[in-house]
């Protein structure tokens, strides 16, 4: 617990900005202070706009002051993933290859986020390409858990997870290929949520698996990640796959449904090799359900086991297609020694990319040359088809299905870094929702005696992350696993 | 041992669209380079590609014109390959689901004279598909320079059968092919803006056997006549390998028009792997049957459909019908006058050599196009009019029809401005056939001699002192009747 304001949630700042107990310039301010405090330790961010900052909450508070607040987010600080672009900012996915490419244009979830009158202060460090699950690919930095410094915050979307864990910031904004939301929030006891393939647009995303990647909101409270959501989501027209129709609107729905549901769970999520502290604080977590007067129902999704393998070629084919734009030619590191067109392509890349990067390029291309597309791509699609199916078949039973967010709490440093597989299956537990393009979040559910968060994975229905949040609020208010924070 | 060509197309045609295929950045030929782009254009990360429906729908439209198969569902590929003219180093292309399948196109071969009309056959489609532009690369000594303003136009690519036998049925093929195009307002197909360009696939067999050779594709045939001798050249390069048994590689060969030979690019084995795949930023294109059918109801006549008709319904000699088909405009502009006055061989006559005159001597590059032109079809019309009812002679016509191209005024304005209506009036006439029998008496004597002949002469002399304002009719009657 702390009284601390870069510790509160959106929602009780939204209050004491209302009732003119703070300012937006003294909020922003105590976050940047309490940046400059932790930083040093966390490294979270990659770059901070302070003055610009500054000046948004200024222009919040004036707003607020004439009555025209843009809304619940009106002054509150995000921090956003290296990913996503800004007009005018550094955009470098933690990548040499980007390292002096500045972005001539707003991603559709900034200007969302502007609209909102929230304050986009901050780049915050990840995965490179958001290729990893413990972000010590960045080229930049290596962040690390707040809960234990020599430990990773997790990935790829770690510089979110641990300066919001840090009370770096109030809220951040990641993406989530393959749980790269979901597993660093568990593994800093916040909450991040990976939304329905569709509802939050791609436009100035920048790609590593189109088909899987979605942004998604980091808070410490679910009210605070559903106004996020609510803030980001829409459709676009500059994203073809943008979902056209209604998307629910989560943070007043979170007063309106309380359950009780019917929750499932699936005993592929509980494998022999699972952490038995997670173990315990899952089913503990699924017990409270149940006395909530929840129905807690046995599902099966048999081609759980298929999801690392078929993510692996998806991800990869698309991602070596996405990345090829990064030439040394426009934009992107040119190495100094070239000397033709060949040189350019080569030295550039084999400077500018990462060894994972390069390793996931090399895959992607692999499987999708000619004469083994029809067997690794293709069937790929069709395994994912499967995979899809199991989640739909679930569903016709269960509301939402409650399983571990991770195998194992935060590991560390290096721990993983030399076996990509075991690093790969960090994630074994999320990657599937992607495959499915359904949404699910990841909520604090305990700690392991050596003090490490562990996250409760809800993944709920498409479109239905009104039910979602529901879901995860009902949990939260019942426990105060999302009030705990570390000590830095 | 006689052998035979087996020729196929692949010809890319720019469409005529305001925006580019996959964002709203214009596009059009000539600007200063580098200036028609976006963060689309230019691949920044985080861009995504939105469909231009319009490129679709002329895509439709083509097949449509050409009678190809519309599938319910086409979808969009990836076509993988770094080169500095792409700027995301893949092409958004079409690779298994086009939006056209099949399709045919009629060709008219050259004919045994000007005024003879050639053999008419049908060449097989395999497939229309849509695709991106790149950009244009221009090499200097020690550097590149990349122009991104082309990269991501939509182009169609519109793939032949094998199934054309010379390079003259291959020149046949891409002159009816454009013909179609520009009558349908899909592209102008002006090769020199690089708005049609073309690639063939040339193999040769001995003559009578039906197995395909090994095929040699050859790049960079960029205009007609390129195509023609860059095919012409290689059926004689392959040829002479066949007669001299060497073995013919597949390959991708470049035609040098300058030095009007091939030369290897690549061979087989060299080969891209592009790494097809579908592209995860787009949907599939779903064709509905009313939006089929509404683009349907915007197909012209094909020109050698409007021939046939011209020749049915005007009874108009071949060589004008081969004028005015091949171009809808002319066609169009012609029709038009015809509703005003139906002469419409004179009119075609005047259209097809006076017009197209006057076009081709007043442009600066080429002929200055028809929308420039002053002339309403209506005046074409009256003034054939004019001719028929007698009021002014053909000769006079043609001093009209310059000055109706200079000053878009109508005929009978010109004529009455200049004086120039055809004398009707015997008295004065008559005085001056006198005159000019008095002042001939040579020839006056020949025609009383029975040279009849001689008459034309004094015809000349009265036409000459009255500036050519004289019914000739009216002259000879004249002239018959004092001399008598």
């Amino acid at each position: 617990m702390s009284d601390e304001i870069y510790y509160k949630t959106a929602t009780e700042l939204r209050s004491l900005l209302d009732e003119k107990q703070i300012s937006s310039v003294e909020l922003i301010q105590a976050v940047i202070d309490r940046t400059h405090a932790v930083d040093s330790k966390i490294n979270a961010y990659l770059d901070t706009n302070e003055n610009q900052a500054l000046a948004m909450a200024q222009a919040s508070d004036e707003r607020r002051a004439s009555g025209q607040t843009r809304g619940p987010l009106d002054g509150i600080p995000v921090s956003v993933k290296d990913l996503i672009v800004e007009k005018g900012k550094k955009a470098r996915c933690a990548s040499r290859i980007l390292e002096n490419f500045t972005s001539p244009y707003d991603a559709t979830a900034i200007i969302n986020l502007h609209n909102a009158g929230a304050i986009p202060w901050g780049r915050v460090n990840m995965d490179e390409f958001a290729m990893g699950s413990s972000t010590e690919t960045s080229y930049f930095k290596k962040t690390v858990n707040p809960w234990d410094l020599e430990r990773i915050p997790g990935g790829s979307s770690g510089g979110s997870a641990a300066c919001v864990a840090a009370g770096e910031t109030i809220l951040s904004l990641g993406s989530d290929t393959g749980g790269s939301i979901r597993q660093p929030a568990a593994l800093c006891g916040v909450i991040g949520m990976k939304p329905t393939y569709g509802t939050v647009s791609r436009h100035g995303l920048i790609a590593f698996a189109s088909s899987l990647d979605q942004i998604g909101p980091f808070s410490r409270c679910v009210e605070d990640s559903a106004m996020l959501f609510d803030a980001i989501s829409g459709h676009d027209p500059l994203d073809s796959t943008s979902y056209a129709g209604e998307i629910p609107k989560c943070a007043d729905a979170l007063r309106t449904k309380k359950g009780p549901w019917k929750l499932g769970i699936p005993k592929e999520y509980f494998p022999d090799t699972l952490d038995p502290e997670i173990h315990a604080a899952i089913k503990s977590a699924i017990e409270s359900y149940r006395e909530k007067g929840c129905e807690i129902v046995e599902v099966e999704l048999p081609h759980t086991d298929l999801a690392i393998p078929v993510y692996y070629i998806i991800a990869t084919a698309e991602a070596s297609s996405n990345l090829s734009r990064y030439d040394g030619i426009r934009y992107t590191h040119r190495s100094d020694e070239t000397s033709n067109a060949l040189d350019i392509y080569f030295k550039s890349r084999g400077e500018g990319f990462g060894e994972e990067v390069k390793r996931r390029i090399c895959l992607g291309s692999f499987v999708l040359s000619s004469g083994y597309y029809d067997a690794y791509y293709l069937r790929a699609q069709k395994v994912r088809n499967l995979i899809r199916k199991d989640f739909q078949e679930a569903f016709k039973k269960v509301d939402a299905l409650l399983t571990p967010t991770s195998p194992t709490p935060a590991f560390k440093f290096g721990e993983r870094s030399d076996d990509p597989i075991t690093m790969y299956l960090s994630d074994i537990f999320t990657i599937n929702v992607n495959l499915a393009g359904f949404p699910a979040l990841s909520l604090p559910c305990g700690l392991t005696s050596g003090n490490l968060p562990i996250g409760l994975q809800i993944i709920g229905q498409p479109l239905k992350e009104d039910d979602l949040f529901a879901i995860a609020h009902s949990h939260e208010e019942a426990h105060d696993y999302c009030k705990l924070h570390p000590c830095i | 041992m006689e052998y035979e060509p087996v020729i196929g197309l692949e010809v890319h045609v720019q469409l005529k669209t305001e925006t580019k295929m996959f964002t709203r950045a214009p596009y059009h030929y000539g600007a200063e380079p580098n200036t028609l782009t976006d963060p689309v254009v230019l691949g920044m990360p985080g861009t995504l590609p939105v469909m231009n429906k319009k490129a679709v729908e002329m895509t439709i439209k083509a097949g449509l014109l050409l009678g190809c198969k519309i599938p319910e569902t086409s979808k969009w590929d990836r076509k993988n390959y770094f080169y500095p003219d792409m700027p995301k180093n893949y092409q958004i292309s079409q690779f298994d689901q086009p939006i056209c399948d099949g399709g045919e196109v009629e060709i008219e071969m050259e004919g045994a004279s000007r005024n003879i009309m050639g053999e008419h056959r049908k060449v097989q489609l395999t497939r229309i598909h849509l695709e991106e532009d790149v950009g244009k690369l221009t090499h200097c000594e020690n550097e590149s320079l990349v122009d991104y303003n082309r990269a991501g136009a939509p182009l169609v690519e519109i793939v032949s059968e094998p199934d054309l036998y010379s390079a003259d049925e291959a020149f046949a093929y891409l002159t009816a092919l454009r013909n179609c195009l520009v009558a349908a307002g899909i592209s102008e197909c002006d090769m020199e803006k690089g708005q049609m360009r073309c690639d063939a696939n040339v193999s040769i067999r001995p003559k009578g056997t039906h197995e395909l050779g090994t095929k040699v594709e050859i790049k960079n045939l960029n205009t007609i006549s390129g195509v023609r001798n860059g095919i012409i050249y290689e059926i004689q390069r392959q040829t002479l390998a066949m007669e001299n048994n060497q073995p013919i590689v597949q390959e991708t060969r470049r035609w040098n028009a300058e030095e009007a030979y091939t030369t290897s690019m690549r061979s087989k084995e060299m080969a891209h792997d592009y790494r097809y795949f579908p592209d995860p930023d787009l949907m599939p294109v779903r064709v509905s049957k009313e939006w089929l059918n509404e683009v349907a109801r915007d197909i012209p006549e094909l020109p050698f459909d409007k021939q046939r008709r011209f020749f049915n319904d005007y009874d108009l000699p071949y060589t004008l019908t081969s004028v005015l088909c091949p171009d809808a405009k002319l066609a169009a502009y012609f029709e038009e006058a015809l509703t005003i006055y139906k002469k419409p061989k004179q009119i075609a006559n005047f259209i097809a050599n006076d017009l197209l005159r006057e076009l081709s001597a007043a442009g600066e590059h080429g002929a200055l196009p028809l929308e420039s032109c002053k002339i309403k079809p209506a005046h074409i019309a009256e003034l054939v009019q004019f001719i028929d009812k007698g009021e002014i002679s053909n000769q006079i016509a043609k001093e009209v029809f310059p000055e109706m191209f200079r000053t878009g005024n109508p005929p009978g304005q010109i004529i009455e401005e200049k004086g120039l209506k055809q004398s009707t009036d015997t008295g004065e006439l008559e005085a001056v056939c006198l005159e000019v029998i008095a002042e001939n008496p040579k020839p006056v004597q020949e025609f009383k001699e029975g040279k009849e002949a001689a008459i034309n002469a004094l015809k000349g002399q009265v036409m000459k002192a009255t500036r050519g304002k004289a019914n000739p009719k009216l002259v000879d009657d004249l002239l018959r009747q004092l001399l008598s």
